[in-house]
């Protein structure tokens, strides 16, 4: 199944069907709005106008306005509204605008969605899925570039899932769509269309030159809490999600580092045993993220590998993160961990 | 560098200084209360715009309050539901439940047996008589005080019992704050303990039931303090915005702890007049009146069902014991608000006008009293066989693991053995572990 919308037409190249990651999630909605007459959008500006990033682009127009449509600005009425509906029996897809408009509900997904099957001894579950973009790298000062992964992961109940490829995007979206879990399903917004590598100077490839934006028609799934193996190598582990990912590659690539970089795809629930297997082999790892840096949830992935790996360790487990500042505007490529604090903390543990 | 405000500003000139008001309640321990300035309306003097109106033809209703039942103990006006006797007898048959059940267990938690216990006493109408002029399958997004409503819908006791307990019987495996009951056979939604919360998930049930083209509605209770939570603003909006099946109670007991009404805004309005400023239908109603409860509750209801939007009701009524087993109401307001409550008490309204109609009298009233009192012993008793709080007979220990999430992850498998093992150094030979 193909979403045709004028704005996001898949792009074709050779017998491969390509598509960027905006097109890759609106044909797993699209999807999943055909297969379950129970899944229904609802955010700001998501119906008629298809989303300010256009991932909802033509969904009202082919599955009616009482299953896709704009609600007001009001993200603890938002997801509020989707724990009630999914009591009914509904499996509301909601989207906040930006992850940092989501803290407004965030008592009805700490309090609410992810105690309910508990507290309610699965009289009632919240399989909700709250789509967010999220991550910064766009120009969009301190209220659009946020990345609050952690402060979803420290919750028990939730799920926390966040794609780096358009292959990714659409099977993880339709996983986290069948989950009778509440997931928070955060897009590396600066990824939507091209593989950012953090070379912020130089154009950015379009997702039809990558390899992972081939993305097969029809329903597929990529279970949740599995890793990626993005590149093989000895030299040591990094653990990366999101936007992190390409930039973490780049930077290997261009220093000539034999990295193991891990996607982790899912930062709850975690694939504990592809992180141990990989830190086993290499005795070095690498923490990447963009979001702030004390209690990030490069903490959590610190202390895991210490436990867990300290004997296979030849080095210190390092972190490479965003700084505890709020994410400046002008300043957004001195904030970015990009190229340079990567490089420094690669030569930093290979030398150790 | 920036400088920022130094201190009290000197006031410029002939400027006028500002002073902040904070509320402070009429009564306080020790004073002598007279209720003399709450405006109490005639019963029956009150219109009754037909259920298909436009929400702004409510208007004047949210500041008047809709009676039935006069001094004379005789059902008056438009809004006389014209219930039987029959039903009336039920009806109070669920009030004296209720008291004797509140008794009870409030007595239980004194004696040890749980932690925690609300009563709702005063309040019985706002959830029994309401209850009743709903369906049966309408859903219900209760706060913490609606005890009435599962008693009203036949929610076994001993069920309830159990989970004040959080014994090996409860069906919420001990997992919740006693009475934080939940029941989907009897469509009563997990209650959360966090305020208002329930407020836009009932809206958002209400919204499915509509997107599904359903013929039930839901129905919500709040206190008057929580409508200051930022959810209740959101189901407002959202119940307005998309014409929502939705019922949203607003219980004003005047009390919010020790916080009264004052705190949620009354000193400037009333919690019914909230209805206007979004056009959703208001209703303000005697909530000790229970004929006038169940009028309003089941306007709002049949309005629901015909795809004409939701009501805000605004239940006007005291809470006549403390908050809670936690609360010592004599440190904050004054004992005689309650003898001077000019509503008078919702049990004895009912037993009076029963009387008045000739289908009631003091010794059926003292047998029912004592039946229910009895059957509550009885099923208390029974419940205990299962175990008091505190006391051994709880959920296995691994339920505490179970159901975080559907399936049980790694770290939480891992946590798991963690818990096991303690529990075998902790309680050697004891405690079952599944």
């Amino acid at each position: 199944m193909s979403t045709k919308t004028k704005d996001n037409a898949p792009a074709e190249v050779g017998s491969e069907r390509r598509l960027n990651m905006i097109e890759a999630i609106n044909e797993a909605l699209d999807i999943k709005m055909s297969e379950d007459p129970d899944v229904i959008i609802m955010g700001e500006d998501v119906g008629y106008f298809g989303g300010v990033f256009r991932a909802t682009a033509g969904l009202q127009e082919k599955h009616g306005k009482t299953r896709v449509f704009d609600t007001p600005i009001s993200e603890c009425g938002i997801i509020g509204v989707a724990v009630g509906m999914g009591a009914y029996g509904l499996r509301p897809v909601p989207e906040i605008q930006f992850a940092d408009y989501i803290y407004p509900g965030l008592d009805q997904l700490i309090s609410e969605a992810a105690r309910l099957r508990y507290r309610s001894a699965t009289e009632y579950i919240a399989p909700l899925t709250v789509r967010s973009p999220f991550g910064g790298g766009i120009f969009g000062g301190q209220t659009h570039s946020q990345s609050p992964e952690a402060i979803f992961a420290h919750v028990a109940g939730l799920k926390t899932v966040i794609p780096a490829t358009p292959y990714d995007a659409k099977g993880l979206l339709i996983s986290c769509i069948e989950d009778n879990d509440p997931v928070i399903f955060f897009e590396p917004k600066r990824i939507y269309n091209g593989p950012f590598t953090g070379y912020y100077d130089k154009p950015v490839e379009p997702w039809k030159k990558h390899r992972d934006s081939v993305v097969p028609e029809g329903h597929y799934k990529i279970p949740l809490g599995k890793a990626r193996v993005v590149t093989e190598g000895d030299a040591l582990t990094i653990l990366a999600y999101g936007t992190m990912v390409h930039v973490a590659e780049a930077v290997c690539a261009a220093k000539g580092v034999e990295a193991e970089i891990l996607d982790l795809r899912t930062i709850v629930p975690l694939d504990i045993e592809a992180i141990e297997a990989s830190v086993e082999k290499t005795g070095r790892c690498l923490i990447v993220h963009e979001a702030t840096r004390t209690s990030g949830f490069g903490a959590e992935l610190s202390a895991l590998v210490t436990e867990r790996c300290f004997y296979h360790l030849e080095a210190p487990v390092e972190r490479v993160t965003g700084f505890d500042t709020p994410y400046p505007h002008s300043l957004e490529w001195a904030y970015f961990p990009g190229p340079v604090r990567i490089g420094e903390a690669l030569d930093k543990i290979l030398e150790a | 560098m920036a400088e920022g405000p130094k201190g009290p500003a000197k006031g410029g000139g002939n400027k006028p200084t500002l002073s902040l008001h904070v509320p402070e309640p009429t009564y306080r321990p020790g004073d002598p209360v007279d209720f003399a300035h709450i405006n109490v309306p005639e019963a029956g003097a009150q219109a009754r715009p037909d259920e298909a109106c436009e929400a702004i033809e409510t208007s004047d209703l949210c500041y008047d309050l809709i009676r039935v039942l006069g001094d004379d103990n005789k059902a008056h006006g438009p809004w006389d539901p014209k219930l039987d006797a029959d039903t009336l007898r039920t009806m109070l048959r669920h009030f004296a439940m209720v008291r004797a059940f509140d008794e009870r267990m409030f007595r239980g938690q004194r004696q040890g047996k749980t932690s925690f216990y609300m009563k709702c006493t005063g309040e019985e109408a706002t959830s029994i008589s309401a209850a009743m002029a709903l369906a049966s399958d309408d859903m219900v997004f209760p706060s913490y005080r609606q005890q009435g409503v599962l008693i009203a819908r036949g929610y076994p006791l001993i069920e309830m019992i159990n989970q004040i307990y959080s014994n090996k019987g409860d069906k919420l495996k001990g997992r919740q704050l006693p009475i934080m009951y939940s029941s989907r056979e009897h469509s009563f939604f997990s209650i959360s303990g966090n305020l208002a919360t329930q407020t836009p998930q009932a809206v958002g049930w209400a919204m499915a039931s509509a997107i599904k083209g359903d013929s039930r509605i839901a129905a919500t209770w709040v206190g008057e303090g929580s409508t200051a939570e930022g959810d209740f603003h959101s189901a407002c909006t959202f119940a307005t915005v998309y014409n929502a099946p939705v019922i949203l109670n607003v219980i004003n007991n005047q009390w919010a702890i020790s916080s009264f009404s004052g705190f949620a805004g009354a000193e400037r309005t009333t919690f019914a007049a909230r209805a206007l400023g979004y056009g959703l239908a208001g209703l303000r109603v005697d909530g000790n009146d229970p004929l006038a409860v169940y009028a309003a509750e089941k306007w709002a209801a049949d309005r629901a069902r015909a795809n004409g939007g939701p009501t805000l009701i605004e239940h006007f009524t005291y809470r006549a014991e403390g908050h809670s087993t936690s609360d010592d109401p004599t440190g904050y307001r004054s004992a005689q608000e309650r003898e001077e409550w000019p509503l008078g008490d919702p049990v004895m309204r009912l037993v009076k006008h029963l009387t008045e109609l000739g289908e009631w009298d003091d010794e059926r009233q003292e047998a029912l009293d004592k039946e229910c009192m009895e059957e509550v012993k009885a099923v208390t008793k029974e419940a205990e066989k299962n175990g008091i709080l505190g006391h051994g007979l709880h959920h296995p220990f691994r339920t505490m693991f179970q159901d975080v999430y559907e399936e049980l992850p790694w770290h939480l498998e891992e946590q798991a053995a963690q818990a096991k093992r303690e529990r075998q150094i902790k309680w050697p030979g004891e405690e079952p572990w599944s």
